[in-house]
C-alpha cells in the first residue's frame, strides 16, 4: 500500500493555524484535567485500573471459548450472530442484511469498528443513504470528513464553521454559531431520520459472554433513539469487545466514561438481550487483524484498549498536532500502537509521533503499556519498516563518533567553534528540522570535561 | 473453512497460555446516599428532589405541563392522559412531552438509575418523549455500580438501562447543551 503522509508533515499542515492549534491543544487539555479530578474522587482507582486490565488478560487468553459461550448465548437470545475475517467480509454481512430486509432508511450510532471498515462508503456506493446521529459525527458526514478524536469526532472544527456547515445542509441562519441553536436544528432533522428509520446500525462498547447481550453507551441517546424505533438492529462488534461476565461491567462502567470526559457514567447504558418483539437483532463478530494482534507478544495488550480516548486527551504530541495527522481510523497513541499491525508500511510514523513521556499508559483505565509499545514498534519499523537513508546515516555516524572518545572530544570542539562563527542561515534551514521553531542551546564556552579538569584536580 | 472456523483457529494458535479470571471487588460505600446521588445527578445535568408525598409530583406536572400535551405515566402512583397500552408502535408516542417511569434501582455515585424493559413498556419511551420523570424509592438507592449488578439480572429483560441524566452532548466547541435526541430534563422525586 502507498505510504501516507508522514505524522509530521500532516502535522505541519494542522500547526499553520495557530490558533486553531493552541485552542485544541487546551481543550483536550481541560478535558484530561476533568478526567483527573473524577478519577481522584474514587479512592479505589488504581484497583479498579488493575482489575480492568486483570479481566482482559483472561478475555485475550480465552478469547476462543468465550466467543464461543457468547455465540451460543446470544443465538438462544435470538440475535443472529455473524463472523467476519475481515472489513470487507463485515460490509458484506450489513449489505446482505439490508438487502434481505428490503430496508430503505438506516441510521447509525457512532462506531469505530465501521469506520475501520468503511461501512459508510461502501454501503453510499450501493446507493444507501446512510445517517450517521450521533451530532459531531453528523457534523463531520455533512463536511465529508472521518472523526478526528474517537469520543469527540468533530473536536477539529469552530463552532463558526459548525454554522457554516449546518447553515448549508440545513438550513439554519447565514452566520449562527450558538451551539444551543445549532443542536437544536440537528434534533430536529434528526428526530425525523429517527421516526423514518427502517433499521439502526451501532457500535458495542462489551459483549457479555455469559449472558449473550450487549452494551453500548451513549451521552445523547442515540444509539437508542435508532434501535428502539427501527425493525433492524445491526450492532458490530470487535471481538476483543468481549468481558465474561455482567458483574465485569461494574468495573469498566466505573472507568469508561470518567477516563474518557470526566463524567461520572454515560448518561445512557443499554444492555441489549433480545430484538424487540416480531423484530429483528444481529451482531457481526469481527476478526479484521485483532486475531494476528493477539499473536505479537509484545503489542497483545493493546487488545485491551476500550475506546475512551484519554490517551488522546492526554498526549502533547496528538494535543499539538490533531486526530487528522495520524491519517488512521483510532488516531492518538493508542492508534499508534493499534495502526502499524494493520499496515506497517503506511503506519510507519507513527509511533515516532512521541514524546515516550509515558503520560498515555499512566491514564489508562485498563493499563496498557502504551509508550513501551511505542518503543517496541520503533524496533520493528527501523528493522522491517520503509527504509529511513538520511535517519540510519545519522545514526551510523552518530554511533561511530559516540564509541570513540578522541573523535567525540574533536567532534564537539568543532561543533562548538562552527555554530558560534556560522552565520544564522547555514544552522537554520531546511535540513535541521529540530530547529525549525526552537533555538539551539547557547554554546557552551568549555565542555563538562574541560571544567571538571580545571576545577577538581585535587580529587584525582 | 468458514470464517468463524478461521477466526478461532487462529486464536488458538495465537492466544497466550490461560490467565485467571479475577474475583469480582467489594467496594463498600459509605456516603450519604440521598445527599450524593442529588450531586451526582445536577452534575449529569438532571435534577433530583426529594419528595415527602407524591402530590409534590403532581404540583410539579401541573406546574410544568398542560393537559393539552401528552402525559404518559407508567406509575400507578400518578396519573397521566395517556394509555400507554393504546399504542402498539412506538411510532405512536412521537408527540410524547413527558414520560413518568418508576425506576428499579438508583446509584448515588453516578445518578444511574436502573431501568429493565418491563418498567417502560416500549423501549423507546424514556428517549423519545421532551422530558423525562422518573420516581425511585429512596430505600431502593445504592452505592456503586458492583451493588447494582450484584442485585440486577441483566438478561432476565430483553433490554434494560442505566439512565443517569437529560440527552445531552458538548460535540460543538465542547459546549454543554441539554436535549441532543432525547429529554430535555430528567427529574428524579426520592420518595420515603
Amino acid at each position: 500500500m502507498k505510504a501516507a503522509p508522514t505524522h509530521a508533515a500532516a502535522a505541519e499542515e494542522f500547526l499553520k493555524d495557530s490558533e486553531r492549534s493552541h485552542w485544541h491543544d487546551e481543550t483536550l487539555w481541560h478535558v484530561r484535567s476533568k478526567r483527573d479530578v473524577s478519577a481522584q474522587k474514587i479512592p479505589e482507582w488504581e484497583q479498579l485500573r488493575t482489575l480492568a486490565s486483570q479481566i482482559k488478560d483472561h478475555v485475550l487468553s480465552n478469547l476462543d471459548n468465550l466467543l464461543l459461550q457468547f455465540e451460543k448465548k446470544a443465538q438462544a437470545n435470538g440475535i443472529e450472530v455473524l463472523w467476519a475475517k475481515d472489513a470487507e467480509e463485515h460490509n458484506e454481512h450489513v449489505l446482505r442484511i439490508l438487502e434481505e430486509n428490503q430496508v430503505r432508511q438506516l441510521v447509525k450510532s457512532k462506531s469505530i469498528l465501521t469506520e475501520e471498515c468503511g461501512l459508510n462508503h461502501f454501503l453510499e456506493d450501493k446507493g444507501y443513504d446512510v445517517v450517521d446521529t450521533d451530532l459531531g459525527e453528523r457534523i463531520i458526514q455533512f463536511n465529508k470528513q472521518v472523526p478526528s478524536h474517537i469520543v469527540m469526532p468533530a473536536i477539529h472544527l469552530k463552532k463558526k464553521e459548525i454554522g457554516d456547515i449546518f447553515h448549508k445542509h440545513l438550513g439554519t441562519e447565514a452566520g449562527a454559531d450558538d451551539p444551543k441553536y445549532l443542536t437544536e436544528a440537528a434534533r430536529q432533522h434528526l428526530r425525523q431520520k429517527f421516526i423514518q428509520a427502517h433499521a439502526a446500525i451501532t457500535g458495542v462498547n462489551f459483549g457479555i459472554a455469559e449472558t449473550g447481550g450487549f452494551v453500548v453507551c451513549t451521552n445523547e441517546g442515540n444509539a437508542d433513539m435508532g434501535t428502539h424505533l427501527a425493525d433492524i438492529h445491526i450492532a458490530c462488534m470487535g471481538i476483543e469487545k468481549l468481558i465474561p461476565r455482567a458483574a465485569d461491567l461494574g468495573v469498566y462502567l466505573r472507568l469508561l466514561a470518567r477516563s474518557a470526559t470526566g463524567q461520572s457514567i454515560t448518561n445512557y447504558t443499554s444492555h441489549f438481550h433480545r430484538p424487540r418483539k416480531g423484530k429483528k437483532m444481529y451482531l457481526i463478530l469481527v476478526d479484521n487483524g485483532r486475531t494476528k494482534q493477539l499473536g505479537r507478544e509484545d503489542f497483545r495488550n493493546s487488545l485491551k484498549c476500550i475506546r475512551c480516548g484519554a490517551c488522546m486527551n492526554t498526549c502533547p504530541i496528538y494535543r499539538r498536532s490533531s486526530g487528522f495527522s495520524y491519517n488512521s481510523t483510532v488516531p492518538g497513541p493508542i492508534g499508534s500502537i493499534l495502526s502499524p499491525g494493520m499496515d506497517l508500511n503506511k503506519h510507519s510514523t507513527l509511533p515516532f509521533a512521541s514524546t515516550l513521556c509515558g503520560s498515555c499508559s499512566d491514564v489508562c483505565p485498563v493499563k496498557i503499556n502504551i509508550h513501551e509499545q511505542l518503543y517496541k514498534w520503533r524496533q520493528v519499523i527501523t528493522k522491517e519498516g520503509p527504509p529511513q537513508t538520511s535517519k540510519r546515516w545519522a545514526m551510523r555516524f552518530g554511533g561511530q563518533v559516540m564509541s570513540k572518545p578522541r573523535l567525540f572530544d574533536l567532534m564537539g570542539k568543532m561543533a562548538r567553534k562552527s555554530l558560534s562563527i556560522s552565520p544564522r542561515g547555514f544552522v537554520y534551514n531546511s535540513f535541521n528540522a529540530w530547529g525549525k521553531h526552537r533555538e539551539l542551546p547557547e554554546v557552551p564556552k568549555e565542555t563538562f570535561k574541560d571544567w571538571y579538569r580545571k576545577n577538581r584536580n585535587d580529587d584525582k | 473453512m468458514t470464517s468463524k472456523e478461521s477466526i478461532l483457529a487462529a486464536i488458538q494458535a495465537n492466544k497466550p497460555d490461560l490467565l485467571p479470571l479475577p474475583e469480582q471487588p467489594e467496594f463498600p460505600y459509605d456516603s450519604n446516599l440521598t445527599e450524593q446521588y442529588r450531586q451526582s445527578l445536577s452534575l449529569n445535568g438532571g435534577e433530583a428532589r426529594e419528595a415527602k408525598s407524591l402530590k409534590e409530583v403532581t404540583n410539579h406536572l401541573q406546574e410544568h405541563f398542560r393537559n393539552s400535551q401528552m402525559i404518559v405515566s407508567l406509575s400507578e402512583k400518578v396519573a397521566g392522559n395517556f394509555d400507554v397500552n393504546m399504542a402498539d408502535d412506538p411510532h405512536e408516542l412521537e408527540h410524547a412531552e413527558v414520560a413518568i417511569l418508576e425506576g428499579e434501582w438508583g446509584v448515588a455515585e453516578n445518578a444511574a438509575i436502573w431501568l429493565p424493559e418491563e418498567k417502560l413498556h416500549h423501549r423507546a419511551l424514556p428517549f423519545i418523549a421532551q422530558h423525562l420523570i422518573v420516581l425511585l424509592k429512596k430505600d431502593r438507592l445504592l452505592g456503586n455500580m458492583h451493588e447494582v449488578y450484584a442485585r440486577i439480572n441483566v438478561e432476565g429483560s430483553g433490554y434494560g438501562v442505566f439512565i443517569a441524566g437529560p440527552s445531552k452532548t458538548a460535540d460543538i466547541e465542547q459546549s454543554l447543551v441539554i436535549g441532543a435526541h432525547g429529554p430535555r430534563s430528567m427529574t428524579v422525586f426520592l420518595l420515603d
